[in-house]
């Protein structure tokens, strides 16, 4: 039995008395007790407990102890080694003087300022080709999604070969237009360049998530659109993008969150056991710079209070585009 | 954050995205033009996302000096690379570990997620909110900062160089997946719950025999992101795993990268061929179950 959900519209499954007895009649496969007794289950404590416990011990060992120990540890010398020592705010001053934090959280920053535009403009491209491509877009689903499938170790892999300066496939492909292609994986200014457009290939999963969202889009305000005049352009503005923002919205967060963190690719391709003859500065991402402080030179709590600065900064990224968002995102039932 | 309760209606978007606009029959030559556009600029863009696969799979058929000669169809193809790279490398080791900490990682996942999403979809009491909140909330903290105490964990268990640190963590469920499969048990309707309680089943009973065959669709989706995941991770394995045979196939890359890479003399022809080994069963994965992935992340993206 259903309800109708006033506020949103929707029909919303409730548990009515009349449906249950019919149901009840109907004999269970299990052993069952031998008298039924009907129960109210409202302030369930005990039987909700064995079942969030797993829940509730992951996240008091492996989430809430942790976010405390590194803040403690942030507040510390430590190398795994030996106990740590405190030396109070000394990590984050050193973290304010350390050229290095300041270049990779700079280089961070860079990439996602370009790798998200870009990367949500191509997906929503793709997703409207695919909306406009009828039966056919069903194969090109398949192809585009593939892409997503690659281990991040083989995408670094396939950006060293296709991107390599002298002899890689982008730069012969660039050759054929006369173009000199620039030395994507050793020339600093275009490492960044390469790793964004390298990650362009994956756009797979948020083109399915848009194509969904449009699929969605009922036709009716298309047809009115029409009739009220409007071309292409205008439906796509002010009929598409309003009636989707809200999984483009979600595509937005989850890819900027993604890139501030971005890691394997970048470290895969540019640095490895020869740091020393093949480190390269403008690949070096705030996680990279975090890992190789914690794991390579084992500053555990220097490596903390790095990783407390990135979590301020997605937070306040995350936050400012929330904000942002409440002016465009449309909830469809908001107004109704 | 306020999750609305949804209606039967959430269980249809599991359904594969499919068209639902079919063409009418009778078209104008305008929109047949537009449609042959269309159709021409996505075969465009097929053949750029799917050239450096074939791209890759042609290269490691190529001896070395020829690896970069951007020919798809090689002169002599030759099995000879991966002759080399099982030489080289304990593949079959690597192959061997990195499956057993797939499986078991997707299995843990799974089991303990939908245990936790089904405590917070059926059971009503005090604080239910609360603690969903902190289930959200706990998928934005950035692994950066758990990663140390966690590393120090293991550490102090004596699971260093051992690959338990890279799936055990999973027996606890898992934010994402936890939220994914709720909305699944919140579609499902109450009165065959409230039935079988009647009939007198017990709790388990109803979660593992009710609950869990009702979202199976659910559990796959959650499977094979996992197993894609655990996969394809490179961070964890080069935290906790130190000795070669220990490895996972992402990290043996990573190795041949750095020693026939970095390390000086290149031999393309080994760590290209290491990758095709590396992709290749993530592609077999992607094409059994090429209907999930999409569903599961249509599904996804739709709660905004």
């Amino acid at each position: 039995m259903t309800v109708q959900d006033g506020r949103r519209g929707v029909a919303v499954p409730t548990h009515g008395t009349a449906p249950l007895q019919e149901v009840a009649r109907r004999r269970w496969p299990w052993p069952g007790r031998s008298r039924p007794r009907p129960r109210v289950n409202r302030g369930d404590w005990k039987p909700a407990l064995l079942f969030l416990l797993p829940w509730i011990v992951g996240f008091a060992v492996f989430t809430a102890w942790p976010v405390f120990y590194t803040a403690y540890l942030s507040l510390t010398d430590y190398d795994v080694i030996n106990a740590p020592t405190f030396v109070g705010l000394d990590n984050y001053e050193r973290l304010v003087q350390d050229a290095g934090a300041r270049r990779a959280m700079g280089n961070t920053l860079f990439y996602t300022a370009l790798q998200v535009p870009l990367y949500v403009l191509f997906s929503l491209f793709l997703a409207l080709l695919l909306n406009q491509a009828g039966r056919a877009s069903g194969f090109f689903r398949t192809v585009f999604f593939l892409p997503n499938m690659t281990p991040p170790v083989a995408t670094g892999v396939l950006l060293l070969l296709l991107f390599n300066g002298q002899d890689g496939l982008v730069n012969e492909v660039l050759g054929w237009f006369g173009i000199n292609g620039p030395a994507w994986t050793t020339d600093p200014q275009w490492v960044k360049p390469g790793l964004i457009l390298m990650s362009l290939l994956s756009v797979g999963g948020s083109v399915i998530i848009l194509l969904a969202a449009l699929r969605n889009v009922p036709q009716e305000l298309y047809d009115a659109a029409m009739v009220d005049g409007a071309g292409f352009w205008r439906r796509t503005w002010s009929v598409t993008v309003p009636m989707i923002s809200g999984p483009l919205f979600f595509v937005i967060i989850v890819n900027t969150i993604a890139a501030l963190q971005s890691f394997t690719e970048a470290y895969t391709a540019f640095f490895g056991v020869g740091t020393s003859t093949y480190s390269n500065d403008a690949a070096e991402f705030y996680a990279i710079h975090i890992f190789r402080e914690a794991f390579e030179f084992l500053r555990m709590g220097y490596a903390s209070a790095l990783a407390w600065l990135l979590f301020v900064v997605i937070m306040i990224i995350t936050a400012i585009q929330v904000v942002v968002s409440k002016r465009f995102v449309f909830y469809e039932g908001e107004n109704r | 954050m306020t999750t609305p309760r949804l209606g039967l209606d959430q269980a249809a978007a599991t359904v594969p995205v499919e068209d639902t606009r079919v063409p009418d029959g009778r078209r104008s030559w305008g929109s047949r033009l537009v449609r042959g556009v269309v159709v021409l600029l996505l075969l465009a863009f097929s053949v750029l996302f799917m050239y450096p696969f074939v791209w890759l799979v042609s290269a490691s058929l190529k001896p070395r000096e020829q690896v970069f000669d951007n020919r798809l169809v090689p002169e002599n193809p030759t099995l000879a690379n991966y002759v080399s790279v099982w030489q080289e490398a304990p593949m079959l080791l690597w192959i061997g570990n990195t499956v057993l900490v797939t499986v078991l990682a997707a299995v843990a996942v799974t089991i303990s997620s939908a245990m936790v999403a089904w405590g917070f979809a059926y059971y009503r009491f005090r604080g239910r909110n609360l603690l969903f909140g902190l289930v959200l909330a706990s998928m934005m903290l950035p692994g950066a900062v758990t990663m140390i105490p966690v590393f120090l964990i293991w550490n102090s268990l004596g699971q260093i160089d051992t690959l338990t640190p890279l799936w055990a963590g999973n027996l606890f469920g898992s934010a994402f997946y936890i939220f994914l499969l709720r909305q699944f048990f919140l579609g499902l309707p109450r009165e065959i719950f409230e039935a079988a309680r009647v009939d007198g089943a017990g709790h388990w009973t109803m979660f593992w025999r009710l609950a869990i065959p009702l979202c199976r669709p659910a559990l796959v989706v959650t499977l094979i992101f996992e197993f894609q995941a655990a996969w394809t991770d490179l961070m964890r394995p080069l935290i906790y795993l130190r000795d070669s045979t220990n490895y996972t196939i992402p990290r043996g890359l990573k190795a041949l990268l750095d020693r026939y890479g970095f390390g000086g003399e290149w031999h393309w022809e080994i760590i290209v061929t290491a990758s095709v080994i590396t992709t290749v069963p993530m592609i077999i994965l992607f094409f059994l179950a090429q209907r999930h992935f999409v569903s599961g992340i249509a599904t996804t993206g739709s709660k905004g």
